[in-house]
């Protein structure tokens, strides 16, 4: 048998094959499928088909994210014409508004696990690789195709090595970390790929950073990401599974890449040597040392979504904040991924002292990160945002500048009103 | 296939979903002619005004980076876009393309030769562009892509397997 990457492996599993040439074009059948506010898009499609019932209900994740509380009658429209669907269809794995963030949702519920394989209308679904999963986004038309069939065509996609080691400074994250590697290859540097990550220092991330890199790496183009799965991602899973699959079991249900598979791309990066970031508007991979932005004025700070909306990032936020009042003319938006999140964060007193920082906080979702729901810019303001994208209106407004960063720049430039490099605040 | 020229609308790279189709619209807005008023928006705002059944879009590398929404392929050919020629497409723009019968074309060489404004034609069948006096091949799709987009669609392809139940 050749050497095998990790893409090569999961992908041959799910497709009930012994082995998958890279480049060759393979039916794989997920085990699970994502979807979210464009459900009752993708049902509209789906009744073309002409067909009455999914053809496997249970293997759906629907959650109500993008715009929720619904802003408008339109979003509540929407809403209502996906929770029909839900109970017309029989889904289990359903979450109402409020819930939280699908990527962070379907991670807390355990609803995919080492091994697997999900697929998702949102690009973001690179996420899972966090727990060693196969995650890839594909279109409405597709998911509503996998609906029916259960089954869709994926090319087995060359891989690309990300060598990691030595340990992130002080005040720097592994947000940081993903926009300077996405600087490096820029944002179609991982066009098709399958990135997978290799390196001791992972095991030293926590569960919340590790999440933050495949999901990044939609950004980057990528097909996938892949983090390898350690003890930490199986006990941490296998507690939120109650242990009716235990950490020993999800370990050997766990995939990793042949020591000699072969990569397209090998890149090595020394954590050390990383400087806290910054990605200018208007394109993700227009990413600087956070000192080249120093002085900018923002209006407004985002902490939030799927990249950098978890309890890390709002306990780094807290830290930098407490007894400190944000600068003025600044607003500061909190959303956190998901209503677990939000619950830690009370107890644990970050919220209070967000709040008593002068933070703004908001339902667990997505937030205004498309532009759909409350926290959008005005024309000439400047955001600065945790999240994954700054495209020119993305955020609802084309004369809005998006700045990208990590959780502790956002942190204290909420505590200067200018774009501020954490290190230099006390 | 088009017998017909059409004008090119000549774009640089990575151009992305949110500039292609804007994220805050992807919710309110459910009919197609809504859809198609703001296709490229954020681009180029006389887009939407001024494209013709027949036009198509040159552009450079990465064209679709971003969303999975599918508004940004169904916009672009509603529009009466009859292809997409570009350095490199981003994966998932690709495949909605393909599936919504949309060809995406990779030919760099016809890139750099389209000028804003220059009239062109694509001829599917024999992987052939011609751009005012040029002409050029691109390699040929995947025969699951082209099935899909003999097809019509992946809806249509789908509909035509499940009858057939192959």
């Amino acid at each position: 048998m050749y050497p095998q990457t990790f893409v090569q492996k999961i992908l041959s599993r799910s497709a009930k094959l012994k082995y998958a040439p890279i480049g060759t074009t393979i039916d794989i059948i997920p085990d699970r499928i994502l979807s979210h506010d464009n459900t009752a898009a993708i049902a509209k499609i789906f009744s073309q088909l002409g067909i009455k019932e999914v053809y496997n209900p249970k293997k759906l994740v629907i959650t109500l994210d993008h715009a929720a509380p619904p802003p408008t009658p339109f979003h509540a429209r929407n809403h209502d014409e996906v929770r029909k669907f839900v109970l017309e269809q029989n889904i289990s794995h359903f979450f109402e508004i409020g819930r939280g963030i699908c990527h962070q949702v379907i991670s807390e519920e355990a609803l995919i696990l080492p091994g697997e394989v999900i697929l998702g209308a949102d690009s973001h679904t690179t996420h899972f690789g966090w727990l060693g999963a196969f995650g890839s986004g594909i279109g409405r038309t597709e998911v509503a195709a996998l609906w029916a069939t259960d089954q869709i065509w994926m090319r087995v996609p060359e891989s690309i090595l990300i060598q990691l080691e030595g340990k992130l400074n002080n005040h720097v994250s592994t947000k940081d970390l993903c926009l300077y590697l996405i600087g490096k290859i820029r944002s179609d540097g991982g066009l098709y790929s399958s990135i997978e990550f290799a390196g001791k220092c992972i095991t030293d991330m926590s569960i919340d950073s590790r999440m933050v890199i495949p999901n990044m790496m939609a950004e980057a183009g990528a097909k996938n990401a892949y983090l390898p799965p350690d003890n930490i991602v199986f006990e941490w899973l296998a507690n939120k599974l109650d242990n009716k699959i235990d950490a020993q079991e999800l370990k050997n249900r766990a995939i990793y890449p042949d020591e000699d598979a072969k990569y397209s791309k090998i890149i090595k990066i020394d954590l050390s040597n990383i400087d806290p970031q910054i990605s200018l508007p208007h394109s993700v991979d227009n990413t600087h040392p956070v000192s080249n932005a120093k002085g900018q004025k923002v209006h407004q700070v985002f902490i939030g979504t799927c990249t950098n909306g978890r309890l890390e990032d709002i306990s780094i936020a807290a830290k930098l904040l407490k007894n400190k009042n944000i600068a003025k003319h600044t607003r500061l938006l909190i959303i956190p991924a998901s209503s677990e999140i939000l619950n830690s964060a009370i107890k644990l007193g970050y919220i209070s002292t967000l709040l008593e920082a002068g933070a703004t906080l908001g339902t667990p979702g997505c937030g205004p990160c498309m532009g759909n729901h409350m926290g959008i810019p005005s024309a000439g303001e400047t955001c600065l945002s945790t999240g994954n994208r700054n495209f020119r209106g993305r955020m609802g407004e084309p004369d809005a500048n998006i700045y990208l960063a990590g959780p502790a720049v956002a942190a204290a430039t909420a505590l200067t009103g200018v774009i501020t490099d954490p290190r230099e605040i006390a | 296939m088009m017998t017909t020229y059409g004008r090119i609308w000549k774009y640089g790279d990575d151009i992305n979903t949110d500039i292609i189709f804007p994220g805050k619209y992807t919710y309110t807005l459910q009919k197609i002619e809504d859809i198609v008023k703001h296709a490229l928006e954020d681009l180029d705002p006389t887009f939407a005004k001024k494209v013709q059944p027949g036009d198509i879009i040159v552009a450079g590398k990465n064209f679709g980076n971003g969303s999975s929404r599918e508004q940004a392929v169904t916009c672009i050919k509603e529009s009466g876009i009859i292809a997409v020629i570009a350095t490199s497409f981003a994966r998932i723009w690709y495949r909605n393309a393909i599936n919504n019968g949309l060809p995406a074309i990779i030919c760099p060489e016809a890139v750099s030769y389209a000028k804003h404004g220059s009239i062109g034609k694509v001829e599917l069948k024999n992987q052939t562009i011609l751009i005012d006096d040029k002409s050029y091949n691109f390699p040929k799709f995947s025969s699951t892509a082209l099935n899909i987009m003999e097809h019509g669609s992946l809806i249509k392809y789908v509909q035509y397997n499940l009858r057939n139940k192959i």
